[in-house]
This record gives C-alpha cells, sequence and structure tokens, in this order.
C-alpha cells in the first residue's frame, strides 16, 4: 500500500523578478513500512520537496496523497496523521524552544495533536523511555547534548503515533556515535511500529545503513532511484586522487587502460579516477609513472561516497556548488564527518 | 527500549478539527506555553515597567510645576498626573507590545514555529495564544504603572481607569499582532529593530505623550491627527477625568479597535500564508 504517492510535484520561488524552479515536477512512491532516503546536495530541492509533502508548502503544481489524505484538498488531514521533524542545520534548529524544559515540549505536542492531558502524559512517558531520554524531562532544551536534542526533536515528532514520519537531515551535525545511535532509533521504529520512514540525507553511509530504497534528487528532479547497494555499484571502486608534478596529461595517458582504473580524468594537477580494489592497484600504478619520470606530490584513496556517486550520475561534485551561502557552516560540518567518517573504514 | 506498541487514541486525533471551541482551546494551550515562558525570564517583564515608572519619577514633578502655574492648555493644574498617566500607558503599551516580533524571530529560528505548522492546531491560534500572553503581560504592567501614579498624586475613579486599561489592552493586541506580523515576514532581528523604531518614535511624538499637541503650531496639529495614538490618549485623559459619555472617547475607541481589526487581519494573512 502506497503511504505516499506525488505526481509532477513541483514548486517554483519568485524573489527580484528572478523565477527559480525548486522542484520540477517530482514523481514518487513510498510503500507502508519502508525507509526511504532522499538524497541530494544543499540546494537540489529535498527540503522543498519535503516541505511540500508536510503542508508547509504549497506546491505550484502536482498532485499528491499523503497517508490517505490529498495535499491540496485536506492539509489538516494530513498534518493529523504525519509527523514531521525539521531539519536542525543552517538557519533553523529542529523545533524545541531552546527555554522550554524537556516535559514541557513532549507535553505540549501532544495536546497540539488533540491528546488529552492524560494521554499526551502517557505518550510522552513511553517515548521518553523508547529515545533515551528518561530523566531529563525537566532539563532546559538548551543544556541537552546534540544528540540528546535531535532525539527529542524526534520524539516530538512521533508523539501522536504517526504512520508517516518526514526526517530532514535527521544527523547532519552530530558527531558520528550520535549518528549511528540515531539510525537504530530510527531503523527500530519502523521494526516496532511498522512507522514508515521518509528522510532527507546528503550522506552515503546514511541512506546505507538506513534506507530500503533511495531517491537521488539534483536541481529539482530524482535522477536515480533504487536500493543503496545498486547506487554504490554505479561507482564500484574506489576513488583514486593523485596530484603531479609533472606534466598531468602524460600522467593521465599512463594511467588510462591501467589494470582496474575505470574512469578517470584531469582537473589541473591532480588526476581522479575509480579505481577496482584501489589499494593492490596502487603500487602498480605509482611504479608506472615513477617509470615514466613522473613524481607524486599527494596520494588519496577513499570510498565512493555520496560525493562521488553524484559525481559519476552528474558530473559535478557535490560540493563545486553549493548554492546558499548562509549554509556555510553546515557544510563544514559536512566535511569534518565525511572524513571522520572515511578515517574510521 | 521496550517493544510495547501504543497507538494514539484515534478518536481523539479524528475529532473536528475546526470551531470555536477548538480554536479557543489551541489559542490556550499557546497562551500557557508563551506565559510560561516569559514568567521563567521575568527580566523584560520589568525592564519593560521600568522606563515608565522612571518618565514618571524623573518627568512627572517637572510636569507637574509648569502644570501648577497654569502654564499648560489642557492640563488641569490640580491634577496633572491624570493628563500624564494615560500617556505613559500608551508608552508602555507601543514599546511593550512592538518589539514582541524578536521573539517570533528567534521561535522561527527554533525551528517551532514550522513544528507547530505541521500539527493540526489551527495558525490562527498561533498568533492568538502570543497576542493574549502580551496583553496580559502589558495588562499587569499598566496596573503596576497606576498604583505607582497614585503614590505620586494621580486622582481617577476606578471606572476612568478601568476604561483606560481597556484602552491599553486594545493597543497591545494591535502592536503585538503588527509586531509579530512584521517579524515574521522579515525573519531578521537586524531588519526589525530600525523599523519598529522608525515606526513607534514618531507615532509616540505624535501621540502628545509628553505634553498636550495643542501647544504645538497647525501643521504639527495635522499630522498628528493623521495618526492614531492621540485619539486614543485623548479618550483615556477624559476617562481619567471621569467623563464617559462623549465624542472624545467614542473616537477612541473606534480608532483603537479600528486599528486592532486591521492589525489582526493583516497578521492573520501572514500566519495563515503558506510559506511564513
Amino acid at each position: 500500500m502506497a503511504i505516499i504517492e506525488a505526481h509532477g510535484l513541483a514548486r517554483t520561488f519568485t524573489s527580484r523578478r528572478q523565477t527559480v524552479e525548486a522542484v520540477r515536477g517530482v514523481d514518487l512512491t513510498v510503500r507502508q513500512g519502508e525507509i526511504v532516503g532522499f538524497l541530494g546536495p544543499n540546494g537540489a530541492g529535498k527540503t522543498t520537496t519535503l516541505r511540500m509533502l508536510t503542508t508547509l508548502l504549497r506546491p505550484t503544481a502536482g498532485t499528491a496523497t499523503v497517508a490517505g489524505a490529498d495535499l491540496l484538498r485536506d492539509p489538516v488531514g494530513v498534518r493529523r496523521r504525519i509527523g514531521y521533524v525539521p531539519q536542525a542545520i543552517g538557519v533553523t534548529a529542529g523545533g524545541t524552544d531552546p527555554n522550554c524544559l524537556v516535559g514541557e515540549e513532549m507535553a505540549i505536542q501532544g495536546r497540539l495533536y488533540r491528546l488529552s492531558a492524560g494521554q499526551a502524559a502517557e505518550r510522552a512517558r513511553l517515548l521518553t523511555d523508547q529515545l533515551e531520554l528518561t530523566g531529563l524531562e525537566d532539563r532546559l532544551c538548551k543544556t541537552l547534548s546534540g544528540g540528546q536534542r535531535r532525539r527529542l526533536d524526534i520524539a516530538l515528532g512521533l508523539v501522536h503515533a504517526p504512520v508517516v514520519v518526514f526526517l530532514d537531515e535527521p544527523t547532519t551535525g552530530l558527531d558520528p556515535q550520535s549518528r549511528s545511535n540515531l539510525w537504530e532509533h530510527i531503523a527500530g521504529l519502523r521494526a516496532r511500529l511498522g512507522t514508515t520512514v521518509f528522510l532527507t540525507t546528503h550522506y552515503l553511509e546514511e541512506a546505507d545503513a538506513l534506507c530500503d530504497r533511495v531517491l537521488v534528487i539534483d536541481n529539482g528532479k530524482i535522477i536515480a532511484e533504487g536500493v543503496p547497494e545498486e547506487l554504490k555499484r554505479r561507482i564500484s571502486g574506489d576513488v583514486v586522487t593523485l596530484s603531479v608534478s609533472g606534466d598531468p596529461a602524460r600522467a593521465k595517458a599512463i594511467l588510462t587502460g591501467h589494470p582496474g582504473v575505470r574512469e578517470i580524468s584531469a582537473d589541473g594537477r591532480a588526476i581522479r579516477m575509480t579505481v577496482e580494489h584501489g589499494e593492490e592497484a596502487l603500487p602498480g600504478m605509482l611504479r608506472a609513472l615513477d617509470g615514466d619520470g613522473i613524481t607524486m606530490e599527494s596520494i588519496q584513496l577513499a570510498r565512493p561516497t555520496l560525493d562521488d556517486v553524484f559525481l559519476t550520475l552528474t558530473g559535478r561534485s557535490l560540493r563545486d556548488d553549493s548554492p546558499s551561502g548562509s549554509q556555510g557552516p553546515a557544510e563544514t560540518d559536512d566535511s569534518a564527518l565525511a572524513s571522520a567518517g572515511r578515517s574510521h573504514q | 527500549m521496550t517493544a510495547t506498541i501504543v497507538t494514539a487514541p484515534q478518536s481523539a486525533a479524528e475529532q473536528d478539527q475546526s470551531g470555536p471551541v477548538i480554536f479557543l482551546a489551541d489559542t490556550m494551550l499557546i497562551f500557557r506555553r508563551q506565559l510560561r515562558l516569559s514568567l521563567r525570564n521575568p527580566v523584560w517583564v520589568i525592564v519593560g515597567l521600568i522606563q515608565p515608572v522612571l518618565y514618571l519619577a524623573f518627568f512627572g514633578p517637572l510636569l507637574a510645576r509648569i502644570a501648577s502655574g497654569g502654564g499648560m492648555p489642557g492640563v488641569s493644574s490640580g491634577n496633572p498626573y491624570g493628563f500624564f498617566v494615560p500617556g505613559l500607558l500608551i508608552q508602555l503599551g507601543l514599546f511593550g507590545a512592538a518589539f514582541v516580533g524578536f521573539s517570533i524571530i528567534a521561535d522561527w529560528r527554533a525551528g517551532v514555529i514550522e513544528r507547530f505548522r505541521v500539527t493540526p492546531v489551527g495558525r490562527m491560534a498561533l498568533l492568538a495564544g502570543r497576542v493574549l500572553r502580551d496583553v496580559v503581560t502589558l495588562s499587569v504592567q499598566a496596573v503596576v504603572l497606576v498604583l505607582a501614579g497614585l503614590a505620586f498624586g494621580l486622582r481617577a475613579p476606578l471606572a476612568g481607569v478601568l476604561i483606560g486599561l481597556a484602552f491599553v489592552a486594545v493597543v497591545a493586541v494591535s502592536l503585538s499582532a503588527l509586531s509579530y506580523t512584521v517579524g515574521l515576514l522579515l525573519k531578521s532581528e537586524d531588519a526589525l529593530a530600525p523599523l519598529i523604531n522608525m515606526i513607534v518614535v514618531p507615532l509616540m511624538l505624535l501621540s502628545g505623550i509628553m505634553l498636550p499637541m495643542t501647544l504645538g503650531p497647525a501643521w504639527l496639529r495635522d499630522v498628528a491627527r493623521a495618526t492614531p495614538f492621540g485619539y486614543i490618549i485623548n479618550a483615556m485623559r477624559d476617562a481619567f477625568a471621569g467623563h464617559y459619555f462623549n465624542s472624545i472617547v467614542a473616537e477612541g475607541i473606534g480608532v483603537s479597535v479600528g486599528l486592532a481589526i486591521v492589525c489582526l487581519w493583516l497578521a492573520g494573512r501572514a500566519f495563515v500564508r503558506e510559506n511564513a
């Protein structure tokens, strides 16, 4: 059974006589009990699509049914049945008031969903237990750690036991431990309650660890869709980046056709390759270059990341054109996290 | 983690969403939340009260001296505070309510506005609960100011004072609704502060809070007549003097209620708007 079904969903923004097509005709289906990841760089249209599906933004075109209610004709019906956890990066935070007590936030959220005071308290007890927030009820939200605060954001989105929950960048900005802890909680949601989860992310690892299916969005359109393994197979191999002091064109010529090298491109003095079994192929590649008198300035070997999936799908890097300056700090966080994640591998 | 499965009772969640009862219940939920937040950090309520009390203490005696010499047309030489306190009440209302827009920007930053907008709660209730909190806060401040005025020598009938406080409450509704609207549209404290100052300071000067506008030249009186607060202050002064049924009070009621309706309408549009 489809919990979310959207056809031709589109949204254009007009500012200063300029029209921006943030989302250009998205079709998607999410079945009951699925965990689906919406993957893409900042500005790709992930959040805009999510805001349309959660009734925060009216689509300029298209139709959708969410949790059995028509998005355009019955937005309140949609709101009653869905949970939404806003992103906690960039300009806005994840939805809790820093000066409210944890317990207060849980209580009012339940009441806003029309639960009685008793029902709201019951749900709050259950969720604080499930999301490991017990004992924090009398703390101000601003005193929580990043991971605790994010778990609280998520608990608030679940107060009314929604059939589907939308998580916007649930783990961005968290340290690796908090992230994997949150992944367990999100996976547990589906396992225990059969809750459908629709989340946005720009981490391939996150999609990998969590999602049954991934939709890749770029420039307002879905450009790929599939299970994470399938997406990674398109890359198949490690990403090797060499920086040479000699002539990069010659280096490129030498390495093209070298065993294991699949894709190769030169950018300035850097040569970027997709190499099968990179760590085994690397010594041979270096010997070949050395034999031709080309010396190396630096060598990098990495597992494929979303960035690489992206590069393969679009020919562009995820970080080349970060569209909004206001999300700068979030970008920095990302790269820090991404490299931290990589060093664990 | 427990393995219990608890689903929210559907009967409660599927109830009718509209209607005045639900609206009032939602409004009270938001009101109580906002009030609790104010009480947790009452320093702003106190700071807001200090300014008019300082005027009362440091400016009131000067005014009383001039008035007792008969140098102020329209100011009773026997009861200058009956002139001065209504002005200070409006000043309190102007500055107390005009800056509440900052809090909605903070809420928007925290993601609280978005979070509430995705719940079934009516969006007008999100506004009404906040405005109600501001009205209650300001009314309490106004009562304190009137009591301080009594200590300085204000003499006014109780009915007149109550009418005056009602005017303050209506002004608070207008300005707080307007401030939330502008805050929600601008989403920037840096833009909101100068804008509010640019609007509120001239309005305050032109309303004759400190000195009667009748002292001014004709052009200044004409400009003042085009702004709303002069009418409201004059009506309050009449009420403090014990005159309740005349054209000045009627004008004051008309202007204050009209202003509140316009401001609430604008605020309603901003709050119900899709992308606010």
